[in-house]
């Protein structure tokens, strides 16, 4: 959402009300991208509920309370690089931003060896594994890939938003004032973390 | 009436000179108004493509047996014409030409919310456009699915459908920026004194088909998305044969894909709710009906999904409760035909281009309404499902009603948007051909659906010569008007007269600036006193 659109040829027009409206939005809409997937994977379980309990045993809980704590502190820094902008403090701002880009790293390391522990179980979609697996359990690794996936396709995006922010506040454009963009960030952080903690407990905690 | 027309004390914005020159004056422009005529140009180019492949299709139903095609042939015209025209013209169509150019003026605003992500939405359309059909050209040949992509059969089938889904999957990252866009512009940009029942019935129903595409277009995007997973990684979503439920495809599909039905024809609504009053002289009757039953129409809408399934196996109690909700929702529609016609009652009407289109639209959308009643009906609807009914139905609906809306509006606002008035006794000619020949290629094919001529088959018995003939010369009849019309407009932007401020005594915003505006629409935001049709 770009909040301070201002052309050659119109009077620089500034919204941040209408700006943080178009972001809720947007948010609202990648809950109901998620929430596709979300039906899918309820009457999934809901046929096949032994299948989906055996196939989330599989799962590190360990691994996935670590990234649920990491995404937690996370949304808390970026909340608080918003304040310390309110406070005028470009330096913690920058700070905040930069601990909130690292978490989001330890995440997708995370994640990465997360994957790869699978993968090198033969537990991918289409592995000889699978194919001799119960459908309810290929339904649940389908599900996990995909789901996981694209939360961190969101988690890649939404460090790469962030990182544009900071080159923002870097260069004063963003400041005490005029900090839409920054808040802009937060929220789509916040719901990027929100989808996790959805996540965890329907892949890892329900068995 | 035109105390407050400014006359062209500025330059057009057709005229203005800015950062770029030439073509790139156009595709890097954030004037609401050439994005506008960017998405007007596109699909011009699409749809004439388009019906050309329907015309192609009906000559091949001239006579039974293999004709000028054979079946694969059909196969992937129907759905490369059915893709075309829905992704790229239909859905986006109204909002993307007309409410882009239109919404912040009918709303007293010098351009959108957000300007910049506007030009990015016309940019995803461009890409979208050509992802989508570069899959007519790439590797297996063309997709023979239908513009459903109904599984398993999307995922089996050997032709090219990975560039046709994601294609698809980001047109809709388009709708959704533009209906996000809307939104917020209708909520911030009103001009001072416009409060929400000041505001005209176009921008009110952009503002309903606003929120249905941002809140009904992701469940389509991750659909499709499962779909481009099934077929890359074999996550199994849908194949049976993975674990997967080929149902759960058709509710997904259909969650999005019936409120899009919405999304073509609210707009239209607007456009004929716009152009009633202007030729009738007459405010228009029950304004609150109206914005009740589109809003109503864009609720109700979300939870008729199923009433596209009912052949496909679902409990009774579902079958029951879509069919009736499909009864609830045409009650809005009728209220608005009832408060169309209530306002032509007694009225000074004058009879103008646009306005012929808008009784078509009536007559069209009624018969069209009305098949939808015969197919909503569940017992009906197993006799009919799948037959030439429903594509009879359907083209009277989205081409009868988005279409002759969409026709209706670029000859209402056409001298506002070019400066220019068209050939008055040209486009009435194209229209009356158009019209005949419209009715006499859909109107035989309800015949046929009844006497069960199944759809998407390129053969028939010979029983069903005969109004395959007919409904074929109709095809030939329809597209001459088409070129007609077509022509006119386009020669006329360059040889017709100039367009007075107001041609045809307009009330709402639009009327009062020049033909055509200047770069910033209004020198002064107006102040909005009146209500919008302010006839007496």
């Amino acid at each position: 959402m770009d909040m301070n659109d201002h052309q050659v040829h119109i009077d620089e027009h500034r919204d941040d009300e209408g700006a943080k409206t178009g972001m809720w939005i947007f948010i609202f809409t990648e809950l109901l991208l998620f929430g596709g997937l979300f039906i899918a994977y309820s009457v999934y379980r809901y046929l096949n509920p032994l299948a989906f309990h055996l196939a989330a045993e599989e799962l590190d809980t360990t691994l996935g309370t670590i990234n649920t704590v990491i995404l937690l502190v996370s949304s808390m820094t970026i909340a608080m690089s918003i304040s310390a902008m309110q406070y005028k403090n470009k330096k913690l701002t920058l700070i905040f931003m930069t601990i909130t880009l690292l978490l989001a790293l330890a995440f997708m390391v995370n994640k990465y060896f997360e994957w790869s522990g699978k993968i090198s179980h033969g537990i991918y979609p289409g592995s000889m594994t699978l194919q001799e697996a119960s459908r309810g359990e290929l339904l649940f690794f389908g599900l996990y890939y995909a789901m996981t996936g694209l939360h961190a396709l969101h988690i890649v995006i939404g460090m790469a938003f962030i990182g544009y922010v900071m080159h923002l506040v870097i260069k004063n454009e963003v400041q005490h004032d005029n900090f839409a963009i920054l808040e802009n960030s937060g929220l789509y952080w916040h719901l990027v973390d929100l989808i996790w903690i959805f996540l965890f407990p329907l892949f890892y905690l329900i068995t | 009436m035109s105390e407050t027309v400014n006359q062209h004390t500025e330059v057009s914005y057709l005229e203005y000179k800015g950062r770029f020159k030439g073509l790139f004056a156009w595709i890097f422009s954030t004037d609401h108004k050439r994005i506008g005529l960017l998405y007007l140009y596109s699909m011009l180019v699409l749809f004439s493509v388009a019906a050309l492949l329907g015309l192609a299709m009906k000559i091949e139903l001239i006579a039974p047996g293999k004709t000028i095609m054979d079946a694969q042939t059909y196969n992937s015209f129907f759905t490369l014409h059915g893709i075309t025209m829905i992704f790229l013209i239909v859905v986006p169509g109204l909002p993307a030409v007309f409410g882009n150019f239109f919404l912040p003026i009918m709303i007293g605003a010098k351009d959108v919310a957000f300007p910049k992500l506007n030009l990015l939405s016309w940019w995803i359309y461009i890409i979208g456009a050509f992802i989508a059909l570069s899959a007519q050209f790439l590797g297996d040949g063309a997709p023979d699915t239908g513009w459903t992509f109904y599984a398993p059969y999307s995922f089996r089938t050997g032709t090219n459908m990975l560039p046709a889904v994601t294609g698809a999957f980001v047109l809709g990252f388009s709708s959704i920026a533009t209906g996000i866009n809307f939104i917020v512009t209708v909520h911030r940009m009103r001009a001072p004194g416009m409060t929400w029942m000041k505001m005209p019935l176009f921008p009110w129903a952009l503002y309903g088909t606003s929120w249905i595409q941002v809140l009904a277009t992701p469940i389509v995007g991750v659909t499709l998305l499962m779909i481009v997973l099934e077929r890359t990684m074999q996550i199994g979503f849908f194949d049976p044969a993975l674990g997967g439920d080929p149902i759960l495809y058709q509710h997904l599909f259909w969650i999005y894909s019936h409120p899009a039905v919405y999304i073509m024809i609210l707009p239209a609504m607007g456009v004929i709710s716009e152009i009633i009053p202007t030729f009738a002289r007459k405010t228009i009757f029950g304004y609150k009906a109206i914005v009740v039953s589109t809003l109503a129409i864009a609720f109700v809408g979300y939870f008729v999904w199923g009433h596209h399934m009912f052949t496909s196996g679902m409990s009774g109690t579902a079958l029951y409760t879509f069919s009736i909700l499909t009864f609830f929702v045409a009650i809005p529609s009728a209220i608005k035909i009832f408060n169309w016609v209530a306002t032509l009652h007694k009225a000074s009407i004058d009879i103008q281009t646009p306005f012929l289109w808008a009784l078509c639209f009536l007559f069209v959308f009624m018969v069209g309404g009305l098949s939808g009643m015969v197919l909503g009906a569940l017992s009906t609807n197993v006799h009919l499902h799948d037959t030439a009914f429903v594509v009879a139905h359907f083209h009277f609906i989205v081409f009868g009603g988005t279409g002759y809306a969409f026709f209706g509006a670029i000859h209402y606002w056409y001298p506002k948007m070019f400066g220019k008035m068209y050939d008055k006794s040209w486009a009435n000619i194209g229209l009356a051909i158009f019209f005949t020949g419209f009715n006499t290629l859909y109107l035989p094919m309800f015949y046929l659906g009844m006497t069960g001529m199944p759809r998407r088959y390129y053969d028939y018995v010979d029983e069903f010569h005969g109004p395959n003939i007919v409904s074929s010369l109709g095809a030939l009849l329809m597209i001459s008007g088409l070129i007609i019309i077509i022509t006119n407009l386009v020669r006329s932007a360059k040889y017709g007269a100039p367009a007075e401020a107001d041609p045809w005594q307009g009330k709402t915003l639009e009327w009062t600036v020049a033909s055509p505006p200047s770069l910033e629409n209004f020198e002064k935001i107006p102040t909005v006193t009146k209500h919008p049709y302010g006839y007496e």
